[in-house]
C-alpha cells in the first residue's frame, strides 16, 4: 500500500506502524461523571466496518507523524490522509 | 540416437550443444533449449510420476502452467525441487532427477497405488484414517507423507546469493507477446518509463510458436526487430526471465528475475534471484492465453499434450514430440498444429474434431464429430481409439496427440485484489471482470481478443489510454497486417462413455469420477469441490483443470458454467523459492545486531553475550578458571556488592522530553505525579495501558524546567516512544512539548557499589561535587568528566548498592568503560553482565519484564498508591475498576526455599502446604528466581493471592512442566538492605 503523506507525498506502507481506529482519538473526560463506563466504550468498543475507515498510522520510520488516513477495507481505495494532530484540534482536543 | 525427433529450423542455436543428465542418463540438447524441449528432441517423453497414484507422465504444456513434468534440478546443496522442465532452461552439465518415483522413473514400486485406486478416490484420507485417533499422529501422518509429496529437499543450506530491489515506472507491462510489445513499442515511443516483464527467457510469447506473418515478416522476425527498437530506448527496460508474481495495493506489483539460474553455476557475489516491488503508476496485463485440455479415458499417458504446446516444440524448439502426432480438437485452432506438423515433415495420421461440420484439413484425414475415447501404452502413448461420427470405433497409431479445448484468457493478476472473471460465451471462458486492480488495464488475448490482430491494435490502443490518463501524449503505432480469425469452437469438456479414468488434474490425479463423487456427496460449490478434491491446488494452480473441473460440476448439477461459479486465485503466479522471499535476510542477517559502546571492550574480556531484541549484551565476564557461568556470575555480583562493579546499560530506552509543557506532559504519561519533581532530581516513573495494566517503568530525570529525560526498559524503548507520541499529537495537541529517542546517542553505565562514588571521583573533574550531600540519592545533573568531556549523571540504583548511572555521547562510550576499569582498578572493580544484573535486582525485589507481563497491575506489583487520582493520565481511569482492586489480589511477595539446597524455578505455580494441586487451588506464580550469592540459596520473586498478608506462610512451589514440587516460606521481596540504607551511603 502507498501512504499520500500530507507532508512528504506517497511512502510505503511498510514505513507505517498500524494502530487503529482514529476515534481512539476522542479520549473521554476523565471527571466526567460516568468516566469509567465512557472509557470502557473508548477502549473497547470499535465499528468495525465493510467500506470507509478512519484509521491511525504512524510514521514510525519516517518522520513520526501520526496520520489518520481515510481507507476503504474492501478495496484498501485510500482517499483521505491527515496529521492527526490537526484532526484532534479540529475535535476540540488542545491541552 | 541423439536427438532423434531433432526438426529443422527454429530458434534453437545448434552451433552451441550442450549435455545434460536425466534421471542418470546423458542426452545432448542445443542452447535455447528448455529440459522438456530437449527432451523431447531426444525422444523421451516420460518425465515424472503423478502424485498420487504415480502414473507415468509426459508433458503436458511448453510454459509455466505445467502441471505433470515437476523435477529435481541440481545436485547437493543446489538441489531444487517442483521445477516445470517446461521452463527450466537448458546449460551445459544440467543435472534433473524425475521426483515421486522409486526406485526409478520407468519402474516406480509406488505404482502400485493405481491398482488401488478404486479406494485411494476423493475424501479417502478424510474417512479412512478417522480412528484410531492416536494412530493419525503415530502410524497415518508419518506414512502418508513419505508416500505423497512432491520433489525432496536437501536440508542443506543455500550457497547462492538472492536480493530484493525496487522500481518504478509509469507503465508496467505484463508479458511481451504482440499485445505487450505492440504497447511498449507505443509507450516507449511516447516516451513513458516503461518497464516490459516476461517470465520467458525469449520475449515474443506466441509470435515465436506460430507461423503466421505479420506484414511481410515472420512473428518471430517482428518482434526480434521490436526489441531491438525497445532496447534502444533509455525510458524502457526490459526484463526476461521475470514473473510478475503478483498485483498488491496502490499499483505494487512483486517479480521474481531469475538472474542466473540459467548459468551452470551462479557466478558469486551477484544474486542468483532477485525479488523486485515494483511501483506503477498504471499497469497492463498481456499475459495471453492459455489452452485447456478436454478429459478423454487415460488422457494422461505421456505424449498426449497440449496442441498449442505441440506448436511450441516443433516451430520454437524444432522438437517433434513423436514422429506421428494425432490431434483431437473442438476449434479452428486446433487445425493449425495439423498444418504447422506437416510443413515440418512430421506424420499427423488424422485430425479428430468433436464438431459435425468441422472444415477439411490439407494433407491429413479429418474424422469430424468423432472423439477419442481411449489411449494404449505403458510408459508413452502409442495408439488412441477413436469413436467415429457413425458409432464406429478405429485405433490410430500414433506417439502423441496433440489436444485443444479452447483457450482460456490468463486472468490470474485480475484476482488479486479479489477481482471475479465473468464468462463470455462466445468464447465459452471467463475474462477479466470490472473489478480489477486499482490501475491495472488489461489487453490482448487476456482480454479475450484472441487473434494476433487484435492483440497488436488491442495493446497499441490501451497503452494510449493508460498514458492519457497519466498526461502522456501518444499514439498507437501502426500495428502490421496479422491473422484476424474469428472464435471458431464448439464447447466441449470431457467424452462421455470411456472405460477407464478421464483425467481433469493431472497435477492432483482428479478425475471426472472424483468430480462426481465430490457432487454425489453434495460437495457442490465450487470452493468445497476444490478442497474436498484438491482440484487446482499445488504448484501449478489448477492452470490448466479449473475450468474443466467447473464444467463437469455444471454438468452435473444441471446449472450453466457462471451460475456454477469460479474459483479465483491468489499470488504469486508460479511458485517462488524461499530464498528468494529471504533475500540477504537469512541467518545472521535475518535481523539487524544492535551493539553495544562497549562491545568491542566486552569483546576483549572474553564476554559471553545474548540477544536482548536487536542487542547484543554481554551476560557475564568469564576469568580464568572459571568453568561454570554461575562462578563467575556469583564473582560478579559479590564483588559489586562487596566494592564496585560497572555494567553497560545503553540499551534502556531514553527519550528526550523538551518543552514548556514537559513536566505536564509527563504527568499525563506516568501514573504518578512529575509535576513536581525540582531540576536536579530523578524520579522512578510507572506507565500505565489506558486499560490499566503496567507496561513499563523507568525513570524520568529534570535536567532543567523545560528539560527531561526519560528512561524506558530495552523492550519497550520503541513501544513507548510510540505512546507518548501519541499522546502529544493526538491527545493533547497543543501541550508544547517535544520529543526524540535518543538511546543510540547517549552511552551509559551503571556504576555500582560501596566504593562507586570512590571511583566516580577520579573520573569526574574537579569541580563536580559528587558527595552525598552535594549530590544525594536521586539527584542528577549535567557534568563534565575527564577534563571536560560532557556527561549526564543519575544517582539511581538498580542494584540496591550506593550507585551512578553515567552516560556520554556514544563516540566517548568505548573510552568511558576503559577510563571506569583503569579508575576502578584499585578497588578491584568488576564489569558485571546481565546475569548478575537480574540477580541483584531479584534480590532487591525490583520488578522487571516477567512481572510486567502485560496481566499485572500497580496494585499487584505493590504500587497502588502511587497511581494518582487527583491527575488525568493514561490508564487511571480504568485501573480503578473493581475487579483490578480485589485487596486480596495477586502481591509481589519474596520466597525462599525450606531446604536450602532446593532451586526455585520461574513459571512454578504456588499452591498452599497442602490439598489438591490444581488450577482452581492456585495461589500464584513465581515470576523470577535466581541462585543469590548473598544468601547463599535461590530466590524467587513472583506473585501471590493476598501475598502482603501471608509472610512467612509456607507454600508449596510445583512446576508440572519440569516435574518438580518444592516447600517455599513467603518473605518480602526485598530480601537484600530492605531500608535501602545502602543506596542512600
Amino acid at each position: 500500500m502507498m501512504i499520500d503523506h500530507p507532508l512528504l507525498g506517497l511512502r510505503d506502507a511498510q514505513e507505517f506502524t498500524y494502530l487503529g481506529d482514529a476515534s481512539l482519538i476522542d479520549r473521554p473526560d476523565w471527571q466526567a461523571k460516568d468516566a469509567q463506563d465512557q472509557f470502557h466504550d473508548y477502549l473497547y468498543l470499535r465499528d468495525n466496518p465493510a467500506g470507509e475507515h478512519r484509521e491511525l498510522w504512524f510514521h514510525e520510520t519516517g518522520d513520526r507523524s501520526w496520520l489518520v488516513v481515510t481507507r476503504n477495507t474492501l478495496t484498501h481505495e485510500i482517499s483521505k490522509v491527515e496529521l492527526a494532530r490537526d484532526v484532534a484540534r479540529a475535535r476540540g482536543r488542545s491541552t | 540416437m541423439s536427438q532423434v525427433n531433432r526438426l529443422s529450423g527454429g530458434q534453437v542455436n545448434r552451433n552451441t550443444e550442450l549435455n545434460f543428465r536425466f534421471d542418470g542418463r546423458s542426452f545432448k540438447g542445443f542452447e535455447g533449449d528448455t529440459l522438456a524441449s530437449a527432451l523431447l528432441a531426444n525422444g523421451e517423453r516420460l518425465m515424472g510420476r503423478s502424485f498420487k497414484y504415480h502414473r507415468p507422465r509426459g508433458v503436458l504444456t511448453a510454459g509455466s502452467e505445467e502441471p505433470n513434468a515437476l523435477v529435481e534440478l541440481r545436485q547437493g546443496n543446489r538441489q531444487e525441487p517442483n521445477t516445470r522442465a517446461t521452463v527450466a532452461e537448458l546449460f551445459e552439465g544440467l543435472e534433473a532427477k524425475a521426483q515421486n518415483a522409486w526406485p526409478s522413473l520407468r519402474f516406480d514400486a509406488m505404482a502400485v497405488n493405481d491398482r488401488f485406486s478404486n479406494f485411494l478416490t476423493a475424501g479417502f484420507y478424510y474417512k479412512t484414517f478417522m480412528w484410531p485417533k492416536p494412530f493419525w499422529e503415530k502410524v497415518y501422518e508419518p506414512i502418508i507423507r513419505k508416500a505423497a509429496g512432491l520433489g525432496s529437499i536437501s536440508f542443506e543450506e543455500d550457497p547462492d546469493l538472492y536480493d530484493k530491489g525496487f522500481l518504478h515506472c509509469d507503465l508496467l507491462i505484463i508479458g511481451a507477446g504482440p499485445t505487450g510489445l505492440a504497447a511498449a513499442l507505443t509507450a516507449g515511443r511516447a516516451g513513458a518509463r516503461v518497464i516490459l516483464a516476461d517470465e520467458d527467457f525469449r520475449m515474443g510469447g506466441r509470435l515465436n510458436a506460430e507461423t503466421l506473418a505479420l506484414g511481410d515478416v515472420s512473428g518471430a522476425d517482428w518482434a526480434t526487430e521490436t526489441l531491438a527498437e525497445l532496447a534502444s530506448l533509455d525510458n524502457v527496460r526490459l526484463m526476461t526471465r521475470t514473473t510478475i508474481i503478483g498485483a498488491f495495493d496502490h499499483g505494487t506489483y512483486g517479480a521474481v528475475e531469475r538472474v542466473q539460474d540459467h548459468l551452470p553455476q551462479a557466478v558469486a557475489e551477484k544474486p542468483r534471484q532477485i525479488l523486485w516491488r515494483i511501483y506503477s503508476r498504471r499497469a497492463m496485463l498481456c499475459a495471453g492465453a492459455m489452452e485447456r485440455p478436454i478429459a478423454f479415458a487415460d488422457n494422461d499417458r505421456p505424449g498426449v499434450m497440449l496442441a498449442s504446446a505441440v506448436r511450441s516444440y516443433v516451430n520454437r524448439w524444432a522438437a517433434a514430440p513423436a514422429q506421428q502426432v494425432a490431434i483431437f480438437t473442438n476449434n479452428d485452432d486446433g487445425h493449425r498444429t495439423a498444418a504447422d506438423l506437416i510443413a515440418k515433415g512430421v506424420n499427423v495420421p488424422a485430425v479428430i474434431d468433436v464438431r459435425a461440420d468441422a472444415p477439411a484439413v490439407a494433407g491429413t484425414e479429418l474424422l469430424a464429430g468423432a472423439e477419442v475415447i481411449g489411449t494404449q501404452g505403458r510408459l508413452g502413448l502409442t495408439s488412441i481409439t477413436v469413436r467415429l461420427a457413425n458409432g464406429q470405433t478405429r485405433k490410430i497409431m500414433c506417439g502423441a496427440l496433440a489436444v485443444s479445448g479452447g483457450w482460456n484468457p490468463n486472468v490470474h493478476l485480475t484476482c488479486h485484489q479479489r477481482g471475479r472473471p465473468q464468462w463470455d460465451a462466445e468464447l465459452a471462458a471467463f475474462v477479466p471482470g470490472p473489478d480489477l486492480p486499482i490501475g491495472m488495464t488489461v489487453a490482448g488475448a487476456a482480454n479475450g481478443q484472441l487473434s494476433t490482430a487484435q492483440a497488436l491494435s488491442g495493446g497499441a490502443t490501451a497503452a494510449v489510454v493508460a498514458l492519457n490518463d497519466l498526461g502522456v501524449a501518444a499514439s498507437p503505432i501502426a500495428v502490421p497486417q496479422a491473422e484476424d480469425a474469428p472464435i471458431a469452437l464448439k464447447p466441449f469438456w470431457h467424452v462421455r462413455g470411456g472405460k477407464s479414468r478421464a483425467w481433469v488434474d493431472l497435477q492432483n490425479d482428479v478425475t471426472v469420477k472424483d468430480v462426481k463423487l465430490a457432487h454425489q456427496e453434495n460437495f457442490v460449490s465450487v470452493e468445497h469441490l476444490k478442497r474436498y478434491t484438491t482440484l487446482g491446488m499445488a504448484t501449478d494452480q489448477g492452470k490448466t483443470s479449473n475450468m474443466l473441473g467447473l464444467a463437469v460440476m455444471a454438468e452435473l448439477t444441471g446449472k450453466s458454467i457462471p451460475e456454477t461459479g469460479t474459483t479465483i486465485f491468489r499470488p504469486p503466479y508460479t511458485p517462488v523459492p524461499m530464498s528468494t522471499m529471504a533475500g540477504r535476510a537469512t541467518g545472521k542477517h535475518f535481523h539487524p545486531t544492535r551493539k553495544t559502546p562497549s562491545h568491542v571492550w566486552a569483546e576483549e574480556q572474553g564476554a559471553v553475550f545474548t540477544e536482548v531484541g536487536d542487542w547484543l549484551r554481554a551476560q557475564w565476564f568469564p576469568r580464568k578458571g572459571e568453568t561454570h557461568w554461575r562462578q563467575s556470575v556469583d564473582r560478579e555480583v559479590l564483588q559489586t556488592r562487596k566494592s564496585v562493579g560497572v555494567c553497560d546499560v545503553t540499551t534502556l530506552g531514553k527519550i528526550d522530553v523538551q518543552g514548556r509543557d514537559a513536566a505536564s506532559f509527563l504527568n499525563k504519561i506516568y501514573a504518578n505525579g512529575f509535576a513536581k519533581l525540582p531540576v536536579g532530581k530523578v524520579r522512578y516513573g510507572l506507565m500505565l495501558r489506558e486499560d490499566g495494566i503496567a507496561y513499563d517503568d523507568g525513570t524520568a530525570a529534570r535536567l532543567a524546567e523545560d528539560h527531561f529525560v526519560v528512561t524506558t526498559t530495552t523492550a519497550n524503548a520503541v513501544l513507548a516512544y510510540r505512546n507518548m507520541e501519541f499522546a502529544r499529537q493526538c491527545l493533547w495537541p497543543d501541550l508544547d512539548v517535544q520529543l526524540i529517542s535518543t538511546t543510540e546517542a547517549w552511552a551509559q553505565y551503571a556504576v555500582a557499589g560501596p566504593n562507586a562514588r570512590k571511583l566516580l571521583e577520579k573520573i569526574v573533574d574537579a569541580d563536580v561535587d559528587i558527595s552525598n550531600e552535594g549530590f544525594p540519592f536521586m539527584a542528577c545533573g549535567e557534568i563534565t568528566i575527564c577534563g571536560g568531556c560532557r556527561a549526564r549523571l543519575f544517582r539511581i540504583s538498580f542494584s540496591g548498592e550506593l550507585a551512578y548511572e553515567i552516560a556520554v555521547p556514544t563516540r566517548y562510550g568505548d573510552a568511558l568503560v576503559r577510563a571506569l576499569m583503569a579508575a576502578g582498578e584499585e578497588f578491584d572493580v568488576t564489569p558485571y553482565g546481565t546475569e548478575a544484573l537480574g540477580v541483584m535486582r531479584i534480590e532487591k525485589g525490583h520488578a522487571a519484564g516477567n512481572e510486567l507481563n502485560g496481566t499485572t497491575t500497580a496494585q499487584n506489583l505493590g504500587l497502588g498508591r502511587m497511581v494518582s487520582k487527583k491527575k488525568d493520565c493514561i490508564g487511571n481511569t480504568l485501573s480503578e475498576r473493581e475487579g483490578m482492586n480485589d485487596e486480596t489480589g495477586l502481591r509481589l511477595v519474596g520466597f525462599k526455599p525450606v531446604t536450602d539446597t532446593d532451586p526455585v524455578l520461574a513459571g512454578a505455580h504456588l499452591m498452599n502446604a497442602s490439598g489438591a494441586v490444581n488450577a482452581r487451588t492456585d495461589q500464584g506464580y513465581v515470576t523470577s528466581a535466581c541462585y543469590s550469592p548473598i544468601l547463599g540459596s535461590a530466590i524467587g520473586i513472583g506473585f501471590l493471592k493476598d501475598g502482603a498478608n501471608r509472610m512467612g506462610e509456607r507454600l508449596r512451589a510445583v512446576s508440572p512442566l519440569e516435574g518438580s514440587e518444592i516447600q517455599v516460606e513467603v518473605v518480602s521481596a526485598h530480601f537484600v538492605d530492605p531500608e535501602g540504607e545502602r543506596l542512600r551511603a
